[in-house]
């Protein structure tokens, strides 16, 4: 019983620290720091995935738990940050809302989640209604993040952050088939790619990753 | 031993790899066009011979004719593409090494949509659906300009949000269907699925729809999720158009009608029709009153499609055999035409060297062919007797009319809307003075003619075999 409670909480405790880095990443206002938390990011994922293939005896998501913590917490940022040196990209994010109410907005979508996702999932065990909850909760929070920002770096950050979103609900979802895993890995790596791909473009052509000096006449203004 | 099912997998992944490898762009642009042959040829021996079903690949009478559809469009595409990608490497506006890896993408987007169309796993589809969004990000940004960059990673972002959404909503599904199923692969397993769904849990069934909804509502290009669609079709090569607006809306729209089918099976669960039907209204009457602000060619046919995924996927949200058909038939009339329309635009677009509709004109004049080529495409896609899309149209606003009146004349009236944007910019375009250069095409009419004389005749004639066969899967979508 001791056990039980203690796999719950310590799971609990994870996922919800997810919620809390997600919310630091809102009002960063240095890309090397947004970069920073995105990694704290990656770690807490890591830990909670790797909890819960100890506690669900799945040893497959340990290799989840080993991409989150190789691949997100440490290659990712390095090369982001790496791109951003090498660019000579601006250090400030420019947000398109404040701080404070992109802060208060975040409230609100967690509380949604909450409100959405423990109900319907009352019968449920849990571990798992909780977990979504909180997945869910990052998946919008990184979602507000590309919303409220204009600098494609801090996009891509907030794009990463959702997918963490999903693979902490893939991973709550107990049993669910290594298809999953294996996909969710595989499109960040695509992802990053293609991010990759794109920074050089843009930088090829324009000197800037603002996606505001992207936004130009498109064939319909005259 | 391949079957059919597997070949239409094996044939354009086994191209893409080959074409990725081979330089020189007239042996690879034929090669892209036998491909894509084989593989529509492949796809269409479904018809005669149906193999097994399996965990991972599925064939039912629905899949079928949307692989059959797909095939046939990328199979014409394919060869229209080719005098396309002839021209931009002589104005210099493509170099070969990207054609090289054009090509390879185009047949590993075959690949992808067939795979979401024959996956019998829910995680698989959307795997499926993810690349195919990837390959065409790359393919709309492969000119490099500003607005094409711009284009590119707007879809991308967009595209990833939806494909995350979908994600989402994909694992509530699986936890709904594990108490019952149990855990492992099966519960993600359409045949499952479908055998289960009354007793799985409806709230999770409800909340899984709407991010189902959404997520792949964004690839269909459902407003207000549709911001992607227009930048992505303008700036993009225009076979890619073609295939865009042809194939990929109507392969995320299938992923919608599966697991509108799941839900339809749950008693307790929310019926899913009401909400396709308010977003396909939306989007119909957007993009109707949309057109006619457009100055871009290729933006005012993205907003088109738009239009015609809002009518289809409010006649699949009403629902009932009647509506099924007619959201199908319009489907199949909507993808022939439109991509019959840009296979002109392209070659329009050429020939004039810009894509702004005010630097065209009297286009009947100096290019007959094209001229009368765009015109017939647009007389069919506004919906006018006696073509193709006259007929789905008709069927969708009269069965809709017998049960609820107001959303008849509401939709009827986005579609007049509709017609009236459209003569008015293809009046310019394609009568009156001639303006912009009027040099001669070195154009492939045959897929353009091939596909208005389908549509043509299907509004005079259907075969019976063909009527038959929608009727069955009108049912089969409740």
């Amino acid at each position: 019983m001791l056990r039980g409670n203690l796999s719950f909480d310590v799971a609990h405790l994870l996922a919800g620290s997810l919620v809390l880095v997600s919310f630091m990443q809102l009002y960063q206002d240095r890309l090397y720091a947004l970069l920073n938390v995105y990694a704290l990011h990656a770690l807490v994922l890591a830990a909670s995935v790797g909890w819960q293939a100890f506690v669900q005896g799945a040893p497959h998501l340990y290799v989840t738990a080993v991409i989150a913590l190789v691949f997100k917490a440490v290659v990712i940022p390095a090369a982001l940050h790496r791109i951003i040196v090498r660019l000579g990209i601006h250090r400030e994010i420019e947000t398109v809302v404040g701080v404070g109410p992109t802060m208060l907005l975040g409230m609100g979508l967690v509380a949604l989640s909450m409100v959405v996702m423990l109900r319907v999932t009352a019968e449920a065990d849990p571990l798992a209604r909780e977990d979504l909850a909180f997945a869910l909760s990052v998946v919008l929070l990184g979602l507000l993040m590309m919303v409220t920002r204009r600098n494609a770096v801090s996009q891509v950050v907030g794009f990463m952050s959702l997918e963490n979103g999903l693979v902490l609900a893939a991973t709550g979802a107990k049993g669910m088939p290594l298809v999953v895993e294996i996909s969710v890995a595989f499109s960040v790596l695509i992802a990053f790619i293609v991010v990759g791909i794109f920074l050089f473009r843009i930088r090829e052509r324009f000197d800037t990753v603002d996606i505001q000096a992207l936004d130009r006449f498109r064939g319909e203004r005259q | 031993m391949i079957d059919a099912l597997a070949g239409v997998l094996v044939i354009p992944a086994a191209a893409a790899v080959l074409l990725a490898a081979l330089p020189g762009y007239r042996l690879t642009a034929r090669l892209n066009v036998l491909a894509a042959l084989l593989t529509f040829v492949t796809a269409s021996s479904l018809f005669v011979v149906e193999p097994a079903s399996g965990t991972y690949l599925l064939v039912d009478d629905l899949n079928k004719v949307f692989i059959v559809l797909t095939t046939f469009v990328g199979f014409t595409t394919s060869v229209f593409s080719a005098s396309y990608i002839g021209h931009e490497i002589e104005i210099g506006r493509l170099t070969p090494r990207f054609v090289r890896f054009y090509h390879a993408m185009y047949q590993a987007l075959m690949f992808a949509m067939n795979l979401a169309l024959v996956a019998n796993n829910i995680g698989l589809m959307w795997v499926a659906i993810e690349m195919a969004t990837l390959t065409t990000v790359l393919m709309v940004g492969i000119y490099r300009t500003h607005e094409a960059l711009e284009a590119a990673w707007k879809y991308f972002i967009l595209g990833s949000v939806g494909i995350a959404l979908a994600l989402f909503g994909t694992i509530l599904i699986y936890m709904a269907a594990r108490p019952v199923i149990g855990e492992g692969v099966d519960a993600m397993v359409w045949s499952a699925l479908m055998g289960r769904a009354a007793q799985f849990d409806p709230a999770l069934l409800n909340v899984a729809f709407i991010f189902l909804l959404l997520g792949y509502g964004t690839k269909v290009g459902l407003a207000p999720l549709h911001a992607w669609l227009p930048d992505a079709h303008a700036e993009g090569p225009t076979p890619i158009s073609a295939v865009l607006s042809g194939l990929l809306l109507n392969v995320a729209l299938y992923a919608l009608l599966r697991f509108k089918m799941l839900l339809a099976l749950n008693p307790e669960a929310i019926a899913p029709g009401p909400l396709m039907v308010i977003m396909g209204l939306i989007s119909c009457l957007f993009a109707a009153f949309m057109l006619y602000r457009r100055r871009d060619i290729k933006r005012m046919f993205a907003y088109s499609s738009i239009e015609h995924m809002g009518i289809i996927v409010f006649a699949f949200g009403m629902g009932g055999a009647l509506a099924n058909f007619a959201g199908l038939l319009h489907m199949t009339m909507h993808s022939l035409t439109k991509s019959a329309i840009f296979f002109a635009v392209g070659h329009i677009a050429q020939v004039k060297g810009t894509q702004k509709i005010a630097d065209m004109g009297g286009l009947t004049v100096t290019n007959p062919v094209l001229g009368w080529g765009l015109v017939l495409g647009v007389v069919a896609i506004a919906g006018l007797p006696p073509l193709g899309i006259f007929m789905s149209e008709f069927l969708v606003v009269s069965s809709t009319f017998a049960r609820e009146p107001w959303l008849a004349i509401i939709l009827a009236f986005g579609i007049l809307v509709a017609l009236g944007g459209l003569f008015l910019r293809v009046n310019t375009i394609a009568f009156g003075e001639p303006r912009g250069p009027t040099a001669k095409a070195e154009a492939s009419y045959v897929p353009m003619f091939a596909h208005l004389a389908l549509v043509f005749m299907a509004g005079i004639y259907m075969p019976a075999p063909l009527v038959k066969g929608f009727e069955n899967v009108a049912r089969l979508l409740g």
